[in-house]
């Protein structure tokens, strides 16, 4: 029984935002397709273990639940005249298994995206609705008390329903910078997921596969987007190191992991699509940020690396976007090719010394300098500025290493 | 159709140009305005726009308690306040965030757009 309802709600979530979208178009208002939706899942945990789980479980779904909402507003008719009127102006097109279903979660990414929503109720909502995350699944992945994050998801909803924020594909003028917040807040889930901020789990596999699926969906939905296609490269190729990239508890870094734990099928797929997007020859942040990846994962071995394309790339990354974040990644790749010091000057430039991987990267640069006193302090400042603890657990290592190198004696020794 | 309010934030202290640099300033974002609010008219957003007197001219009235009490000056004292504003009707917010960039840029103000809960 429990291995039922398991497999009901797997299907559940996985048709959600299908379904969400769905009912969002045809009834115009997100609280009522939500509650729509619980009400299908109901309805499914009582009928699906018995009669099977039918042949197009999202139609069976979308059918239940359209008919609650119109069962409900026939009910409020009859107190409400004004509602058959709201009614009829709604899309009232029945649910189709193909095009404009698809059309229904490409719509919705757009108003959970919207850019006069703040950022982190983006990322709430796109998690709520399109995932099909509970609210406290979503809480617990953010750290926030769950009454925070309830809160943080009604408001935003509240806004999208009184400002009437649009639901729906932006105009060919406006898609790319609207195109551009929806990856942000996809490459963001994908983030936390990756190297979560907080003290908790130091990687969050619910997170990025969820970013993943996301950012898949939107590539069927917009497969001549090459951004779309070099964000879900980029993943693909992060996601493929990821059961190489702790050890122990601690942070393994690039070239120190065991290539054999990469996954293949992951890199391979990657790495298809960074040359789909060559193809495509139209270059954009994601696309050099899949390519940088494919570099490191074609390398069979950390000393084979080809740091000069790597270098070459965020050269062409510094142009579209001249961030002192690019310009640190951009400087640990010259120092492969032209040597510590050459890099540890360019590090020293940067603004970002609230950044643990400004500090980090100092470190390891003063180290291979014999600096060890500051690289000392450089470590500490590094494992103050992160909460991540397989991070901290690689620093303090680190840290530790340098002290029993040698020259120890001139390291402040930390608390 | 919703209504939306665009209100126009300025500088609580002003000089003799209002609140800019030089009198040609002053006179260009008049008629940028100008302009703007004719296209509003034209293209059938416009309900209702104006300026406000400098934030000294404000009277606060109380009418909670038995007989209303007056205060003078704003409601709160603050370095910003209410200049001017438009109420708009559009279809959605894209369109009312579009219309009020405009505004933004012909007023040389910053302006916040609020959905009316419907007008009277």
């Amino acid at each position: 029984m429990q291995g039922e309802k398991a497999a009901v709600e797997r299907v559940f979530r996985e048709e959600y935002g299908r379904l969400i979208a769905s009912l969002v178009r045809r009834f115009g208002d997100i609280d009522l397709a939500e509650d729509a939706a619980g009400e299908a899942l109901v309805a499914a945990l009582e009928k699906w273990p018995t009669s099977g789980v039918p042949p197009n479980p999202g139609g069976w779904l979308t059918t239940v639940a359209g008919n609650r909402v119109i069962d409900r507003i026939r009910r409020e008719n009859q107190r409400d005249a004004k509602h058959r009127a709201a009614l009829m102006n709604h899309d009232d097109t029945p649910h189709e298994p193909t095009g404009p279903v698809e059309d229904d979660r490409l719509r919705l990414v757009f108003t959970c995206c919207h850019p006069a929503l703040a950022p982190e109720a983006r990322i709430a909502l796109t998690l709520r609705l399109l995932g099909g995350l509970t609210v406290p699944e979503i809480a617990q992945a953010f750290l926030v008390p769950t009454t925070t994050m309830a809160q943080r998801i009604t408001r935003a909803k509240q806004k999208i329903a009184a400002a009437k924020v649009p639901y729906r594909v932006p105009t060919a003028a406006d898609l790319p910078e609207r195109l551009g917040a929806v990856l942000a807040v996809l490459f963001l889930i994908f983030n936390e997921g990756y190297l979560a901020t907080g003290d908790g789990d130091p990687v969050r596999g619910e997170l990025t596969g969820e970013a993943i699926r996301q950012t898949r969906v939107l590539r069927q939905l917009l497969p001549t987007e090459p951004e779309v296609s070099g964000l879900l490269a980029l993943m693909l190729l992060i996601e493929a190191r990821r059961e190489a990239r702790v050890r122990h508890g601690q942070l393994v870094p690039l070239g120190e992991q065991d290539r054999a734990g990469w996954d293949r099928a992951l890199i391979t797929e990657g790495h298809a699509l960074v040359r789909e997007c060559l193809a495509i020859n139209r270059p954009g942040r994601y696309q050099i940020l899949a390519a940088i990846n494919a570099v490191h994962t074609d390398a069979p071995t950390a000393s084979d690396t080809d740091w000069s394309q790597v270098v070459a790339l965020y050269d062409q990354l510094m142009r579209l976007d001249p961030s002192p974040i690019v310009a640190l990644n951009r400087a640990v790749a010259v120092a492969e090719v032209d040597g510590p010091e050459v890099g540890l000057a360019l590090v020293d430039r940067l603004p970002l010394t609230g950044y643990h991987a400004w500090h980090a990267t100092r470190a390891d640069l003063l180290r291979r300098l014999r600096r060890s006193a500051e690289a000392a302090q450089a470590y500490d400042a590094a494992i103050a500025a992160t909460q991540n603890s397989a991070e901290r657990a690689y620093l303090a290592r680190k840290r530790g290493e340098l002290v029993r190198a040698g020259d120890g004696s001139a390291c402040p020794e930390s608390s | 159709m919703t209504h939306y309010l665009m209100a126009v934030h300025g500088p609580a202290e002003m000089n003799e140009f209002g609140n800019y640099g030089s009198r040609e300033e002053m006179e260009e974002a008049f008629a940028a305005t100008g302009a703007f609010n004719d296209k509003l008219r034209a293209e059938g957003y416009w309900v209702f726009a104006g300026g406000l007197e400098p934030v000294s001219t404000a009277t606060v009235v109380d009418g909670q308690g038995e007989s209303p009490v007056l205060t003078d000056g704003p409601y709160l004292e603050t370095k910003e306040v209410l200049g001017g504003f438009w109420v708009i009707d559009a279809p959605d917010l894209d369109v009312a965030l579009r219309l009020a960039a405009e505004g933004s840029r012909a007023c040389r103000g910053k302006v916040e757009v609020r959905p009316f809960q419907g007008l009277a």
